[in-house]
């Protein structure tokens, strides 16, 4: 143990060794963040909860702060609430009402925004309400909705989809609405003037409306393909590429030293399982495999994890922590111990197999990043796991919605850069390990 | 060697056993087989087709107990005082690539039988990665080469610095690649084999995949090179510092000779063994490449066959897989013997 701590002490003297531990620290630090932050169940609801959750956020927006790089003005989702409303009532007789909204919009993008909606949430019993909804542009042009009959409870107008609106404005409403009739590919910045009339013919009913105006840009990550905030899959992606890349790489060293401690100690029939197991590991199609796992039994990233590691039991590497404990076994303090009676377990757990564990550790944290992809490249042939948000599903989602023929280019590269980023970590930390613990190269 | 074959081979037939889709495929060959027979055969004219299919179904069911696939998968025979298992007869028709035949997906010829289709594919699958192996393997080995002798240069030790590039699979940079040279410049196709339409002279339909081939093969250099160069130098300034190296350079063996006689004619073997490898990874690595390219080879089928849940061809594909790595080993270990006089086939004299 102590050896360990002498040898992180000495790592700190490797300057690419300290950009990885930054590195490392970084990641661990998403990890912990999106851990507390977004506890395990909301991660799972904000992922796979149902369109209703992402319902308000804008479809395939780019990242908020893209806005500071480019010199055009970009659009923030502008929700106009029932709180932003004039609201005017008027008896018209005992049972029917009209309540009119007037909302304000001052709009000073460059861009138009990608969707419109509006929502209706009414109170009624059998008759439900009717509105009317009147957009008035910065320069006085007027535009009527048409009639609407709000059903249920929570009505979603789609205004962008209307198309009785698309053929009399003879363009996408969220385009001809917003744009400078003199110069239609520039937007009209100014006050935008929303009225929404409605009828409600029962005493006890009631009507909200919300105005949604869709940005083309979206918190610290942007949104995917159905709305959904990047960002919870970029940091849940951190503690599961984590757990994935060192359980994966934990439970392959410890049982492939353990498995050529074994053989190397008991020597004979034992040894020559061990070695012929090897060869046969080397031809088992580890990844055909792991699909047919995935596809036929179980998608769950766990599942995955536990039969990576079964199969991976007895690696390659075997051969070589075998040459090593055949010559460790051979050691007076080997022989001293077995002359006072040490069982075999004792000798291997507690005399051999701690002589490698230097030689081991930079193998250990050179393979992390390995599986990290692995986990990437299952999910991007659709067999990630079905309800956690991972970096692999992101590039898997991104790749197969045609993010880079449309040129959602942070969909991408968000979770491509933080894959290369905990790659890179671990392997700066593992090649200056390496250094440290195999004298040999450390003269190279 | 060929014993590992046989044992890999195995193990991938259990595994996708394990839910009995094997036996599904199985079932579905000897149904389709028999009621092609009973349809044809004029003794069965005269029946209706209510009569014809409990006639299947009768011939069908006593198939499968013939076959014992109503029986466990293993089971102990008491009779014969044997283990009898399905899993060996499995074992024998994956042998012999009797792979049956697929459920959805067809040849361009308009077969279903598995091999065929895996056989349509197989060329193009070796085309890309034979070529990716190669490039990546010769340029990491002469660019090492060149380092080891100029150790402590810039570009060696830019070499350092950049061997943690390695850690993304070829499938990633390819992502990227696209990103920049088709999505962005628009120079490079997005993916596929040729131009849609193909080129009707063959030189230009030799460039057009070509020109599709750039990507891919650009996507596996960048993956492969620099964990390659940097492993080859450290190798080389390794051995380049044995007292017998030591000794040559000392007589005043010139730099080329000394490095062909003394460094590369003992470290041939391991040179050799990571060549291999280099292919085995190529092969399964292939996997998410070819259908991140949308390259028409064993890969995209493999995509193909899950999306459409395809069982035979997915069990068809891990077997040629177990395969193609099984004989890369076998053909190894005889290279091997070749290269490396210290190992002697079967205690005869060196080969």
């Amino acid at each position: 143990m102590r050896g360990l701590l002498a040898a992180l002490k000495e790592i700190t003297r490797y300057p690419s060794a300290m950009v990885g531990l930054f590195i490392l620290a970084f990641i661990l630090a998403l990890a912990a963040y999106a851990v507390i932050t977004i506890p395990y169940g909301e991660a799972i609801r904000l992922w796979r909860g149902g369109e209703a959750t992402w319902r308000y956020n804008p479809r395939t927006a780019a990242p908020a702060w893209i806005d500071y790089l480019t010199p055009k003005k970009l659009l923030r989702t502008v929700i106009l609430g029932p709180e932003d409303a004039q609201k005017e009532v008027k008896v018209l007789s005992e049972r029917t009402r009209r309540l009119i909204f007037t909302y304000t919009l001052d709009y000073e993008a460059d861009v138009f925004p990608s969707e419109l909606a509006v929502v209706f949430k009414s109170q009624y019993e059998k008759k439900p309400p009717r509105v009317e909804v009147i957009w008035r542009t910065p320069d006085g042009r007027e535009f009527s909705f048409g009639r609407q009959i709000p059903s249920g409870k929570v009505h979603w107008y789609t205004v962008s989809q209307d198309r009785d609106l698309i053929a009399s404005l003879r363009g996408a409403p969220e385009e001809v609405l917003f744009q400078d009739p003199n110069a239609p590919e520039k937007t009209l910045k100014g006050i935008h003037t929303i009225t929404i009339k409605a009828y409600v013919f029962e005493p006890e009913a009631d009507l909200e409306a919300e105005v949604v105006v869709y940005g083309t840009v979206y918190g610290i990550a942007g949104t995917d393909h159905l709305r959904r905030d990047i960002w919870v899959a970029l940091l849940w992606g951190a503690p599961i590429a984590l757990a994935f890349g060192l359980g994966a790489s934990f439970g392959i060293t410890i049982s492939s030293i353990v498995f050529a401690a074994i053989g190397a100690w008991f020597g004979g029939w034992v040894d020559a399982v061990v070695q012929r197991l090897t060869e046969i590991r080397m031809v088992i199609p580890t990844l055909p495999i792991l699909i047919m796992v995935g596809l036929f039994y179980s998608k769950s990233i766990w599942v995955i994890l536990a039969v990576l590691i079964g199969l991976n039991l007895i690696e390659s590497t075997v051969k070589q922590y075998r040459a090593v404990f055949l010559q460790e076994k051979r050691t007076p303090y080997i022989e001293a111990a077995r002359s006072y009676g040490a069982r075999h377990l004792r000798i291997i757990f507690r005399y051999l197999i701690p002589r490698v564990i230097p030689w081991v550790i930079p193998s250990f944290v050179l393979a992390v990043p390995a599986y990290v992809f692995l986990e990437a490249s299952l999910s991007v042939l659709g067999l990630g796991d079905p309800v956690l948000p991972t970096w692999g599903k992101l590039l898997s989602d991104a790749f197969s919605h045609g993010a880079l023929y449309h040129g959602y280019y942070y969909w991408v590269l968000e979770p491509a850069f933080l894959l290369m980023l905990t790659g890179f970590g671990f392997t700066l930390i593992g090649y200056t390990l390496d250094k440290v613990f195999n004298p040999k190269l450390r003269e190279i | 060697m060929g014993f590992s074959l046989v044992v890999g081979v195995f193990l991938t037939v259990i595994t996708a056993n394990m839910g009995g889709y094997v036996d599904k495929i199985k079932i579905a060959q000897i149904t389709e087989s028999i009621s092609v027979q009973v349809y044809q055969n004029p003794a069965y004219q005269g029946y209706t087709t209510e009569e014809l299919r409990k006639l299947i179904d009768q011939k069908v069911e006593l198939e499968i107990k013939r076959l014992g696939l109503d029986k466990p998968f293993i089971r102990f025979d008491s009779f014969s005082g044997f283990f009898h298992s399905r899993a060996f007869m499995y074992l024998a028709n994956a042998l012999t690539l009797n792979l049956g035949r697929s459920e959805h997906i067809y040849s361009s010829s308009g077969s279903k039988q598995v091999w065929l289709i895996i056989q349509e594919r197989l060329p193009y699958s070796v085309l890309l990665f034979t070529t990716a192996s190669l490039l990546v393997f010769f340029a990491s080995l002469y660019v090492a080469l060149i380092l080891s002798r100029r150790y402590g240069s810039i570009w060696d030790r830019l070499s350092v610095a950049l061997a943690p590039l390695s850690t993304a699979p070829s499938w990633f940079y390819g992502i990227i690649l696209i990103l920049i040279f088709a999505s962005i410049l628009r120079l490079l196709p997005f993916g596929g084999l040729v131009d849609i339409p193909p080129p009707e002279s063959k030189v230009m339909y030799a460039l057009s995949v070509l020109k599709h081939m750039v990507l891919p093969l650009l996507g596996w250099f960048i993956s492969g090179i620099f964990v390659g160069v940097y492993s080859w130098r450290t190798f080389f300034l390794i051995y380049s510092s044995e007292d017998y190296v030591e000794m040559a350079r000392a007589k005043g063996v010139p730099g080329r000779p000394l490095e062909r006689r003394y460094i590369l004619r003992p470290t041939l073997p391991t040179i050799i063994t990571s060549f291999a490898l280099l292919l085995i990874a190529a092969w399964t690595g292939a996997i998410i490449t070819e259908s991140v390219f949308n390259w028409p080879g064993l890969g995209s089928l493999y995509m193909a066959a899950i999306s459409q849940f395809d069982t035979p061809i997915i069990v068809g594909l891990t077997v040629i897989y177990a395969y193609l790595l099984g004989v890369t080993v076998f053909v190894l270990d005889i290279v091997y013997a070749i290269v490396d006089p210290r190992i002697k086939v079967g205690g005869g004299p060196a080969a």
